[in-house]
C-alpha cells in the first residue's frame, strides 16, 4: 500500500506541475490545486500510513501520529483560500487585459 | 523600568504627529515637542542618580539563548548623550513647524524624526551591544527617510541612496566587529565587555574586532575616506542637517569608540588608526570647506573637520583628551547647530544658500546676523567663545603627542585651526558684511520668533560655556568623562591659562593664519581652480553604478516577465539539488513492514490516477477538467479515511464542494477553453520535467513511508494529554484547538484576510468602467430554466438538515471526528447551494449579517478565547473543562476550546461566503447600464 500512496504522490505531483507550465491561468490554477494534493496527502503521509488507527482516544490501542492530520486540515482549508485569491486575479486579468496569459511580453499592451 | 520607556517613548509617540497632523502643523508640532519633553522629563528624573556617579539599569529578557537580552543602562556617557539629543530634538522640532513649508506632509516628517531619535536613543543607552546594533541600523533607516524627505529631489533621493549605502554598509562591518568583541569578551552587554580588557587583548581579536568596529564608526561619524555622503546628505531639510549630521546621528561613531575607550584604547594600533585618519579628517574637511560657496556645504566639510578633531582626541588615549572630546561634542553641537539653523534661516528669507550671491545681510537680517557671528566666531575659535575653549584644549592635547616626532601633529592641528578660522569668517564676511545687494532672490529680513528663538538660546549657550566653562558644563563632563574612562577624571576648564601655555600662540597663529588666508583668498582660489579634483560622488558612482546595472540585468535575465520561465528554472535547480542528492548520497528501500495491499485502495488510486492524467490530457475543455479534478479531490477524501484520517476526510470532502463551486463561478469570466500554444517539443518537454519531478516525489514518498521516523514523534505527548490535558478524545482536534491554537488563530486571520482581498480584488474590477462594461457584455447564462423547481426544493429541505449536521459536527468535535473547519465548511456550502437553487436575490434578501461581520465576529471570538484566561492570570489561549451533569441529559464536557472553535467556525463561514459572494456580484452586473451599483435587486 505504501508504494501505491507513493505513486499516487507522484502522480499528482507530475500532473500539477505539467499544468502550471501551461500558458494560461485557469490550467495554472488547476495545476495548483493538483500540487495542493499532493502536498497535502505526503504532509500526511509523513505520519506514516495505518489502518483503523484514527487518533480517538479510547478507539483503538495503537492510534496514528495526530500532529501531521492537524497541520494538514488547516493546510486544506488555507489552500482552499489561496486558489480563491488567485482565482479573482486570473479573472481580474482576464477582464483587464482582454486574455488570460499568465506571461507578460506577449502582447504588446503588457508592456506599459 | 523608566529606561525601557525612554527609548521606546519616541517610537510610540511617533503615531501622534502623523494623527494629530489633520487637526493643524501646530498640533503636529505640539505632539512632536511633548513626547520629545516627556522623555526629557523622564530622564531628567533618572539624573541625579548618575550625577552622583551611580548606574541605572532596566533589564528584559529577549532572546536570553542568543545572548540578545533588552539591557538598557544609563551612565554618565549615556546622560551626556541621551540629554543632548533630547535637548537638541526639542529645539530641533520647533525650528521645524516654522521652517517647513506648507506643502511639506509635517506630520510624516515629525514621525520620522520622533522615530530616529528613538533610535539615537537606543544607542545611547543600550547596554546589550546586539540592541545597540539594531538601533544603530535604525538610526541608517531614519536618516535616509528624512535625507530623502522631499523625494521629488534628485538630489534628495541619490543623497539618501549614499547615506544609506555608506553608513548601512559600515554598519554591516559593525555587527561583525561587535560579534568578535562580544565572542572575545564572553558576553553581549557593554557592562560585562568594558570589564573584560585582558580577556579581549589576550584573545588575538583585538585588531580584527577593531578594524571593524571602526570602519562602522567612521562611516557613520563621516571620517575619511568616507567622509564623502555627509554634503551630499545635506539635502536633507536644514532641521534635519542640523540635527542628525551635526548635533547627534554623526556623533553616533564617536559615542561608539568613547564607549569602548577603556577596554580598546591604549594600544599603537588604537592610537595610528584615531589620530591619524582624524588629523587627516580634520584638515581634508577644512580644506574643502574653505572652497565651498553653499551655505550648507561648508557647514558639512566643516562638520567633517570637527568629527575628525573629536577622533584624533579620542584616539590619544589620555583622560584629558577624552575630557576635551566631550567638551568638543558639547560646544560643536551648540554652535555647529546654530549655525545650520541660521543659514536655514538665510535660505529660507533669501531664497538662496550661494553666499557668492549674498552679503550685506548684517543691515537687512541684524538679528540672524547677531546669532551666525557669535556661533561662527566659536567655530573659528574666537575667544571668549565655547568653540575658543575647545580647540584650546584641542591644541594643548596634540603638544603632548610624541609620535612620529614631538611637533608634526601639533603643526598639522594648528594648519587646521587656520583653515577654521579662514572658512568660518568667510562665510561671516562674505555672508553678512559689505554692501546691500538689490538682486537677492527674495528681499531678505528676520523672521518670526518662531524660527529664531532656537539658533538664539543655542548661540546664547556658546557664550555662556565661554565664560564659565566649569560652572555650566562640569555638573554633566564629571560623570560622562568619569564613566567613559571608568575612572575619577575632574575636568577643569578655564578661559585663561597664562602667556607661558602653547596653546594659546598655536591658536592666536591659527588667527593670524585664518587671517591671511583670507586676505589670499582671490589668487588662492584662481590657483586651486586649476587644479585637478577628485569627485567623491562620481567615484561613488563608478562603483556603485555598474553593480546596480549588473544587478539589474541579472534580474533581467532570471526575471523577463515570464512565470512559466521563472518555474522551469526553479524546478531545474530543485532537481539539479535534489539529483546531486541522490547521486551522491545512499537510496535504498527502507525496511519498515508496510501495510498489505487492499484491492479497494488500489481501486481507488488508480480511478485518481487516471483523472488525473486525464486532467492534463483533455485540460484545454476547461469545464471537464474542472470536474475532472472535483473527482481527483473528491477521491483523496476516502484515502485519507482508510488511512485513519476521518477528520481529513471530512475536511477535504467539503473543501472540495466548496472549490469547485467557486472555480464553476469562475469560470464564467474566463474563456472556456485553452487553445494549443505550446509546440509539441515543448510539450515534450514539459512532459519530461513534470514526469521526473513527479518520479522523485513518489521516490521521496515511498522511501520515507518504509522508514520508521528517525526520531520519536512529540505526538505522543498530544496523544497522552489530549484527555486529560484538553479535555477532549479527538486528539487532531485538541491540537488545533487547543495545543497549537496560537497557530489555527493565525490561520483563521490568514483565511479573513484572503476572504477580504478577494472581495477588495473584486469591488476594484467593479469600479473599472472599461471591466464594467466587458462584464455586461458576457452573454447570459445559457441554461434554459436557471432555478429548477427540483433544485429549490430540493435545497430547502437540505438546508436545516444541513445545519443540524454541521451543528453534530461542530458539538462532538472536541472528541469525536468533526469541529469547527468541517462544520463551518458543511454550512457555507449548504448557503451555497440555497443561491445557486433559489438564486442570489432569494438568499441575499434572507441574509441578515454581512459576511465581514461574521469574520470579524469569528476572529474575536477566537480572540476573546484567547485573552480570557488573563482575567484570571493565565496564559493566553489557556484552555479549561468541566463535566456537567444536567438530568436528563447525560453527562456531558463543556470545555473552553470550543469558544475558540466556534470563532473558527465563524471565520471559515465568513470567509467562504464572502469569497463566493464577491464572485457572484461579479456576475450580477447590470447589462445595459454603465456604472456598478451595489444593490439588491438583479
Amino acid at each position: 500500500m505504501e508504494l501505491l500512496v507513493a505513486l499516487t504522490i507522484g502522480v499528482l505531483t507530475a500532473v500539477g506541475i505539467y499544468l502550471m507550465l501551461r500558458q494560461r491561468s485557469f490550467p495554472v490554477i488547476l495545476g495548483l490545486t493538483f500540487l495542493s494534493y499532493a502536498v497535502n496527502l505526503f504532509l500526511f503521509a509523513s505520519g506514516r500510513l495505518a489502518l483503523n488507527a484514527a487518533p480517538i482516544i479510547g478507539t483503538t490501542d495503537t492510534p496514528t501520529d495526530p500532529l501531521p492530520q492537524a497541520l494538514v486540515l488547516t493546510a486544506i482549508v488555507i489552500s482552499f483560500g489561496m486558489t480563491a485569491v488567485i482565482l479573482i486575479m486570473a479573472i481580474g486579468g482576464n477582464l483587464a487585459a482582454g486574455h488570460d496569459r499568465i506571461d507578460l511580453g506577449q502582447d504588446p499592451r503588457d508592456d506599459a | 523600568m523608566s529606561l525601557v520607556l525612554i527609548a521606546a517613548l519616541p517610537f510610540l509617540g511617533a503615531v501622534l504627529p502623523g494623527l494629530l497632523i489633520r487637526l493643524g502643523r501646530t498640533a503636529a508640532a505640539l505632539a512632536a515637542g511633548a513626547v520629545t519633553l516627556t522623555a526629557l522629563i523622564l530622564l531628567a528624573i533618572e539624573a541625579p542618580a548618575v550625577l552622583a556617579g551611580g548606574v541605572v539599569k532596566a533589564q528584559i529578557d529577549w532572546l536570553p539563548g542568543l545572548g540578545l537580552n533588552a539591557n538598557f543602562f544609563l551612565d554618565g556617557l549615556s546622560l551626556f548623550f541621551a540629554g543632548l539629543i533630547l535637548a537638541m530634538g526639542l529645539l530641533v522640532v520647533l525650528y521645524a513647524r516654522f521652517y517647513l513649508s506648507d506643502r511639506d506632509p509635517l506630520g510624516r516628517f515629525y514621525a520620522f524624526l520622533l522615530m530616529f531619535q528613538g533610535a539615537m536613543l537606543g544607542i545611547v543607552l543600550s547596554d546589550n551591544i546586539l540592541l545597540l546594533l539594531v538601533f544603530w541600523e535604525l538610526t541608517s533607516l531614519t536618516s535616509f527617510l528624512l535625507i530623502g524627505f522631499w523625494k521629488d529631489r534628485a538630489e534628495s533621493r541619490q543623497g539618501a541612496r549614499m547615506a544609506l549605502a555608506v553608513t548601512g554598509g559600515g554598519g554591516l562591518c559593525l555587527i561583525a566587529g561587535m560579534l568578535i568583541l562580544g565572542h572575545a569578551a564572553g558576553g553581549h552587554d557593554l557592562t560585562t565587555i568594558l570589564t573584560a580588557k585582558t580577556a579581549i587583548w589576550s584573545s588575538g581579536l583585538y585588531l580584527p574586532a577593531l578594524v571593524l568596529i571602526l570602519i562602522g564608526a567612521f562611516a557613520k561619524s563621516a571620517q575619511f575616506p568616507f567622509h564623502f555622503w555627509l554634503p551630499h546628505a545635506m539635502a536633507a531639510p536644514t532641521p534635519v542637517s542640523a540635527y542628525l549630521h551635526s548635533a547627534t546621528m554623526v556623533k553616533a561613531g564617536i559615542y561608539l569608540m568613547i564607549r569602548l575607550w577603556p577596554v580598546m584604547s591604549g594600544t599603537f594600533e588604537w592610537f595610528v588608526l584615531l589620530v591619524g585618519t582624524g588629523l587627516f579628517t580634520l584638515l581634508l574637511g577644512a580644506w574643502v570647506a574653505l572652497w565651498k560657496d553653499d551655505l550648507k556645504a561648508i557647514l558639512a566639510y566643516s562638520t567633517i573637520s570637527h568629527l575628525g578633531l573629536i577622533t584624533l582626541l579620542i584616539g590619544l588615549g589620555s583622560e584629558s583628551a577624552l575630557v576635551a572630546a566631550l567638551f568638543h561634542i558639547l560646544c560643536h553641537a551648540t554652535f555647529k547647530a546654530a549655525l545650520f539653523l541660521s543659514a536655514g534661516i538665510i535660505d529660507h528669507e533669501t531664497g538662496t544658500r550661494d553666499i557668492t550671491r549674498l552679503g550685506g545681510l548684517r543691515r537687512l537680517m541684524p538679528i540672524s546676523f547677531g546669532i551666525t557671528a557669535i556661533a561662527g566666531l566659536s567655530m573659528a575659535g574666537f575667544p571668549p567663545l565655547n568653540g575658543f575653549l575647545s580647540k584650546e584644549l584641542f591644541l594643548a592635547e596634540t603638544t603632548e603627542v610624541i609620535w612620529p616626532n614631538p611637533w608634526i601633529v601639533a603643526v598639522l592641528a594648528t594648519l587646521g585651526a587656520a583653515l577654521s578660522v579662514g572658512y568660518a569668517l568667510r562665510l561671516l564676511v562674505k555672508g553678512f558684511l559689505g554692501q546691500v545687494r538689490a538682486d537677492y532672490p527674495h528681499p531678505p529680513h528676520d523672521p518670526s520668533p518662531g524660527l529664531w528663538a532656537a539658533p538664539a538660546l543655542l548661540a546664547s549657550l556658546v557664550v555662556l560655556i565661554g565664560l564659565f566653562p566649569n560652572l555650566t558644563t562640569r555638573w554633566l563632563l564629571h560623570p560622562a568623562a568619569s564613566s567613559a574612562s571608568r575612572r575619577d577624571v575632574f575636568p577643569n576648564i578655564a578661559l585663561w591659562h597664562g602667556l607661558d601655555v602653547p596653546e594659546l600662540w598655536m591658536s592666536l597663529a591659527g588667527i593670524g593664519g585664518g587671517l591671511m588666508l583670507l586676505g589670499a583668498y582671490p589668487a588662492l582660489r584662481a590657483l586651486r581652480d586649476r587644479m585637478p579634483r577628485l569627485d567623491a560622488k562620481r567615484m561613488f558612482d563608478a562603483v556603485v553604478d555598474p553593480m546596480a546595472a549588473d544587478a539589474r540585468k541579472v534580474t533581467k535575465a532570471l526575471h523577463n516577465g515570464s512565470f512559466t520561465r521563472m518555474l522551469v528554472l526553479a524546478l531545474l535547480v530543485i532537481l539539479a539539488a535534489t539529483g546531486f542528492a541522490w547521486v551522491s548520497g545512499t537510496h535504498d528501500i527502507g525496511t519498515r513492514p508496510g501495510l498489505a495491499m487492499q484491492p479497494l485502495m488500489a481501486t481507488i488510486c488508480g480511478i485518481l490516477a487516471l483523472a488525473s492524467l486525464a486532467t492534463a490530457a483533455l485540460h484545454r475543455n476547461r469545464l471537464l477538467a474542472l470536474i475532472l479534478t472535483g473527482v481527483v479531490g473528491l477521491l483523496i477524501a476516502p484515502i485519507f479515511a482508510i488511512f485513519s484520517a476521518p477528520d481529513l476526510a471530512l475536511t477535504q470532502v467539503a473543501v472540495e464542494v466548496v472549490t469547485v463551486l467557486l472555480m464553476l463561478l469562475a469560470l464564467r469570466f474566463l474563456p472556456k477553453a485553452t487553445p494549443a500554444e505550446t509546440q509539441l517539443p515543448r510539450r515534450l518537454f514539459d512532459v519530461i520535467l513534470a514526469a521526473t519531478a513527479g518520479l522523485g516525489m513518489a521516490a521521496l514518498a515511498y522511501a520515507m513511508l518504509t522508514r520508521a521516523p528517525a526520531f520519536p514523534s512529540i505526538s505522543q505527548f498530544h496523544l497522552e494529554q489530549s484527555k486529560p490535558g484538553a479535555g477532549g478524545t479527538n486528539a487532531v482536534n485538541t491540537i488545533i484547538v487547543d495545543f497549537r491554537g496560537f497557530d489555527t488563530f493565525g490561520e483563521i486571520i490568514v483565511l479573513g484576510i484572503a476572504a477580504l482581498i478577494i472581495f477588495a480584488l473584486s469591488q476594484t474590477l467593479l469600479k473599472s468602467p472599461e471591466v464594467h462594461r466587458k462584464l455586461a457584455a458576457l452573454p447570459p447564462p445559457a441554461a434554459g430554466d436557471p432555478h429548477p423547481m427540483m433544485l429549490v426544493s430540493g435545497v430547502r429541505v437540505l438546508l436545516p438538515m444541513a445545519l443540524l449536521f454541521a451543528a453534530y459536527l461542530f458539538l462532538r468535535g472536541h472528541n469525536l471526528p468533526g469541529g469547527g473547519f468541517v462544520a463551518g465548511l458543511v454550512v457555507a456550502a449548504a448557503l451555497l447551494l440555497q443561491y445557486l437553487g433559489s438564486g442570489y436575490d432569494f438568499s441575499q434578501s434572507r441574509q441578515r449579517r454581512d459576511h465581514h461581520v461574521v469574520i470579524a465576529a469569528g476572529v474575536l471570538v477566537a480572540l476573546l478565547a484567547g485573552v480570557g484566561p488573563w482575567v484570571m492570570g493565565l496564559p493566553f489561549l489557556t484552555s479549561g473543562f468541566t463535566y456537567i451533569d444536567l438530568p436528563p441529559l447525560e453527562k456531558f464536557e463543556l470545555a473552553s476550546a470550543m469558544i475558540f472553535d466556534l470563532g473558527v467556525f465563524l471565520c471559515v463561514l465568513g470567509a467562504v461566503l464572502l469569497a463566493l459572494d464577491s464572485l457572484a456580484g461579479l456576475a450580477r452586473v447590470d447589462r445595459p447600464g454603465p456604472r456598478p451599483k451595489k444593490g439588491r435587486k438583479r
